[in-house]
């Protein structure tokens, strides 16, 4: 397999960024890791993960979609879109290499959503498998191998060497942009290495949690379960889960008026919040109960029920060390598969 | 204490002096602590938990609690039994319907300075004689008590309960805290270097609302921010200074009645030091119209909906400015 | 780049016609002229004004009318409030149409149906309506049961008297909830008229109107002896994209706006009751 030499990182980076825009996990001021723009100097970080998901590359929180200039009794749509730039987000972890797919199945199915899809067009996805799952892990109940990631291409380490290998032909096209820095190397040590992780994995606290109770086919069983009212009772009604969640995606669209127009922008939005589906005559979902049993049933039984079987969750943890009542989709799923 | 607590607990639900018991409840893990309301002796001894980890106040839960049929009894660290205090003085809570035992408060750890420290896959969490013993999928870690205490915790400001029915344990007293250190050291930065921190921070706000939601002093019933007919009920941001607003007007709607229970910056899922902002308003309170502490008691006339003479004039705010 | 469905089209509206003193219904064509795009009857549009909101409204027009779309509208929000007090020529925007349609060219071919609508539970129904009276020979009997507050509560009225009623092939049975004075018809509410109509229970039934008048209709009609799977409703549901995405019109696993809005009550049945 192709490999650098960890110690070259750096010159990688640079030589990625020369041709396109390189966004890296790195550590912010206070510890956590976010998504940044790659500049000299800025490092890769050590932590596991990023503390907000990748989606906003794809799926921004904010976005202007249209602009409308009003002159008396009419109305004049601008489409503000352009191509977007090509870009390289390296270092996506499989799980949320993984929601890019299950965001791909909202956004690219029929009627295609276009701001989504510019983008997706143009951003190669360079992924990092795991060495060091943390106990919160748990994607591979969604069948995700934390050693063996998708995305364009994927990368490994093996404490001395990244290797990287494409996985599609936009993977193969970034390799071939930075071929000369690599060189065939030997994996010997990488598949120690993967066989570590592999033992680690199946060890992790949350190795045996399985979707089996979920499914499209299980739709009254579980809306009808009593056990949504003990799972609530304590949700804050934030909407923290849903915006650190790689798969969550629904959204608010909303107007401004600049004084000069008005801009129209699509925003991130949580069916936690109480607005959620309130109309100017009526709201169907009242209480928390309801809000926070369609959060949960959406992911586990009405995802799953319009694509295949694909549950809406990659087993990130993130909503697991968010949430601020240490409610989650794990404690959900373990309450409900009891029968 | 936690076995101390579920017999009591067990003992109030039996003879019928309450109906439902507010505590903590374990998680997966040896930190996801979730607040819970539990209703039988079995519940209890299969769920409930009292620990390093059981920091979440659980006073915000009496508004919706007290005003359920039957009386509630809630376990309320120190700090939690202000918050109490400012619901009561408020007239969120049915206070006659509750029945508080105090218990003894924290320091409580913050898993996340755990993290911090490089350490995960942890499966326990032990606290040796000050010393954290922690059981990781990659061996055993140790790091000091000390370097893993809540900042809410970190800045303690009373070991004293304002109001209970009953103690287990006892009782201490209102601290000499330095919890205004840092608002003493934003005071002394320039105009500049205030602003660019405070951007800094509240840029990484993604407008989930947790602060708004766990703080004991927003229990408006409909917040002004998710009201569309507001005007600035807004989950886009139409640009980069609006979520900035966000804290600053909540800053302004919980002034004077913020106990600083420490909450919001708990929960925040970016970081946020959000309790700064509210801690500058208590500072300034105490210099502007003497010391006072919200929820210290429940009849005190507040300062900011209160008219004396002495009050200062509005234009403090030029004079200080002008600093 | 291909267009995109959350860009709206300009519409411009050449009529407004007050209906009761709380619906309009607005006539909208493209600025060049002509439809802004086809439609099946029981489809959706949404129609915002920039700024104030956007939201979805069913259109009343039929297809079959190839110069302009309808839409009659109740005012009851910040945006239908908005709607009301435009004047003609004024450009709003609209996008569309979304969401199924009553199937008028599979199963309700041929057959008899009965209309059932309260209120401005009307206004999807209209759209089918003038579809069928356009396409007489391909239907059955049509009957209409309408009802409404009162006699200034009926949407489109002088439609009904001048057009529907005078139309051989259709029936109009009208009520109202209480007595008023210039109205000689039947009075009292839709649920309990359609009963003492006792319409043939070989007929197809499309249901709109608000809830309970819906939940009571579906009741009688079963009393009546009629089966779920003869009876049709469209649902609404706040909105925000129009194309089974934003994620906030599903009932379980199905969105209003793309697998709806019409549901046939047996299909309805068989998701959770959250509507």
């Amino acid at each position: 397999m192709l490999k650098i030499s960890l110690s070259r990182l750096e010159e990688l980076f640079a030589a990625i960024a020369e041709k396109q825009t390189l966004y890296i996990p790195s550590d912010r001021a206070d510890g956590a890791a976010e998504f940044t723009k790659w500049e000299p100097g800025k490092a890769l970080t050590q932590k596991l993960n990023t503390l907000r998901s990748a989606k906003d590359f794809f799926f921004p929180q904010t976005e202007n979609i249209v602009d409308f200039k009003m002159e008396g009794k009419n109305i004049q749509v601008i489409d503000q879109r352009s191509e977007h730039e090509d870009f390289v987000i390296f270092g996506v972890r499989p799980c949320d290499a993984r929601s890019f797919t299950i965001l791909d199945k909202v956004f690219l199915s029929e009627p295609v959503d276009s701001f989504y899809k510019n983008r997706r067009d143009h951003g190669t996805v360079v992924t990092m498998a795991c060495s060091r799952p943390a106990e919160t892990c748990f994607c591979g109940t969604f069948g995700i191998d934390a050693t063996e990631p998708e995305g364009d291409a994927a990368c490994w380490s093996d404490g001395e060497d990244l290797f990287i290998k494409a996985n599609n032909d936009k993977g193969q096209a970034f390799i071939d942009s930075i071929s000369s820095l690599l060189e065939e190397g030997d994996t010997a040590k990488l598949d120690q290495v993967k066989a570590k992780t592999k033992e680690i994995l199946s060890r992790l606290p949350l190795a045996n949690l399985s979707t089996a109770a979920f499914g499209g086919d299980t739709l009254n069983e579980h809306f009808n379960s009593e056990k949504w009212a003990e799972l609530s009772e304590s949700c804050l009604g934030c909407g923290t889960c849903t915006f650190v969640c790689p798969t969550c995606q629904c959204y608010d669209i909303k107007d401004f008026n600049t004084g000069n127009g008005i801009k129209r922008f699509r925003c991130w939005d949580s069916c936690m919040y109480s607005d959620f589906t309130k109309m100017a005559h009526g709201n169907p979902r009242t209480s928390q109960l309801e809000r926070f049993r369609q959060r949960f049933m959406h992911k586990l039984v009405y995802f799953p029920a319009n694509n295949n079987g694909e549950f809406g969750c990659v087993g990130c943890g993130r909503c697991l060390s968010k949430c601020p009542i240490s409610m989650n989709i794990v404690k959900v799923m373990k309450a409900l598969e009891v029968k | 204490m936690q076995e101390a607590m579920i017999k009591r607990a067990k003992e109030l639900l039996a003879d019928g002096s309450v109906k439902r018991v507010i505590g903590w409840k374990r998680g997966e893990f040896a930190y996801d602590i979730t607040p819970a309301v539990f209703e039988s002796a079995e519940e209890l001894d299969k769920d409930f938990v009292f620990d390093d980890f059981t920091s979440a106040n659980v006073s915000k839960y009496l508004v919706k609690e007290s005003k359920k049929e039957g009386k509630v009894l809630v376990f309320l660290k120190p700090c939690d039994t202000y918050s109490l205090n400012q619901l009561t003085k408020e007239h969120r809570v049915d206070r006659d319907n509750i029945y508080v035992i105090g218990i003894p408060g924290g320091p409580k750890l913050d898993i996340e300075k755990i993290k911090a420290k490089g350490i995960t896959g942890i499966l326990s969490v032990k606290n040796d004689n000050y010393t954290l013993k922690i059981d990781t999928l990659y061996g055993e870690e140790t790091m000091p008590f000390s370097e893993a205490i809540l900042d809410k915790c970190a800045s303690c400001k009373s070991k004293k309960h304002v109001t209970y029915d009953e103690l287990i344990g006892e009782d201490g007293d209102v601290l000499d805290s330095d919890r205004f250190d840092m608002v003493e050291k934003l005071e002394n930065m320039t105009a500049q270097e205030r602003y660019d921190f405070w951007r800094e921070q509240l840029s990484k706000c993604i407008r989930c609302n947790a602060c708004r939601n766990v703080c004991p002093a927003c229990t408006c019933e409909k917040c002004v921010f998710d009201n569309p007919n507001s005007g600035v009920e807004n989950k886009a941001a139409s640009d980069s200074f609006e979520e900035n607003m966000f804290h600053i007007i909540r800053a302004f709607h919980v002034a004077g009645r913020c106990t600083d229970c420490g909450e919001c910056s708990r929960v925040c899922p970016q970081n946020i030091p959000l309790h700064l902002l509210n801690r500058k308003f208590i500072k300034d309170i105490n210099s502007l119209y003497g010391e006072y502490q919200a929820g210290a008691d429940t009849t005190s006339r507040a300062p900011l909906t209160d008219y004396t003479a002495d009050d200062c004039e509005a234009s403090i705010v030029h004079e200080r400015g002008a600093e | 780049m291909n267009n995109d469905t959350l860009i709206p089209h300009v519409g411009v509206v050449t009529d407004i016609r007050i209906d009761t003193p709380d619906v309009k219904t607005f006539r909208v064509v493209s600025p060049e002229g002509g439809k802004v795009f086809e439609h099946m009857p029981g489809q959706c549009a949404m129609l915002s004004i920039p700024g104030v909101g956007e939201a979805m409204f069913s259109i009343t027009s039929s297809p079959t009318n190839k110069e302009f779309m309808e839409f009659s509208i109740k005012k009851c929000g910040c945006l239908t409030e908005w709607l009301h007090a435009m004047e003609v020529g004024q450009q709003i925007t609209i996008r569309g149409p979304y969401g199924n349609a009553f199937p008028v060219d599979t199963e309700l071919k041929g057959k008899d149906l009965l209309f059932i609508a309260g209120g401005i539970g009307l206004a999807p129904l209209r759209s089918v309506i003038n579809y069928v009276r356009d396409k007489r020979g391909e239907y059955g009997d049509v009957q209409i049961v309408y009802g409404s507050r009162s006699k200034d509560d009926l949407v489109d009225y002088k439609e009904i008297i001048d057009e529907w009623m005078a139309d051989p092939g259709v029936e109009v049975d009208l009520t109202i909830d209480n007595p008023q004075e210039g109205w000689d018809g039947h009075v009292g509410f839709v649920p309990n008229y359609v009963k003492e109509l006792k319409p043939s229970t070989n007929k197809t039934v499309l249901v709109c109107g608000p809830p309970i008048m819906i939940k009571f209709t579906l009741a009688g009609l079963k009393e009546l002896g009629f089966t779920e799977t003869q009876v049709y409703t469209t649902m609404e549901l706040r909105m925000k994209c129009g194309v089974g995405k934003c994620g906030r019109c599903n009932i379980g696993n199905k969105y209003v706006c793309k697998d709806g809005p019409v549901f046939r009550f047996d299909q309805l049945d068989a998701l959770p009751d959250e509507y």
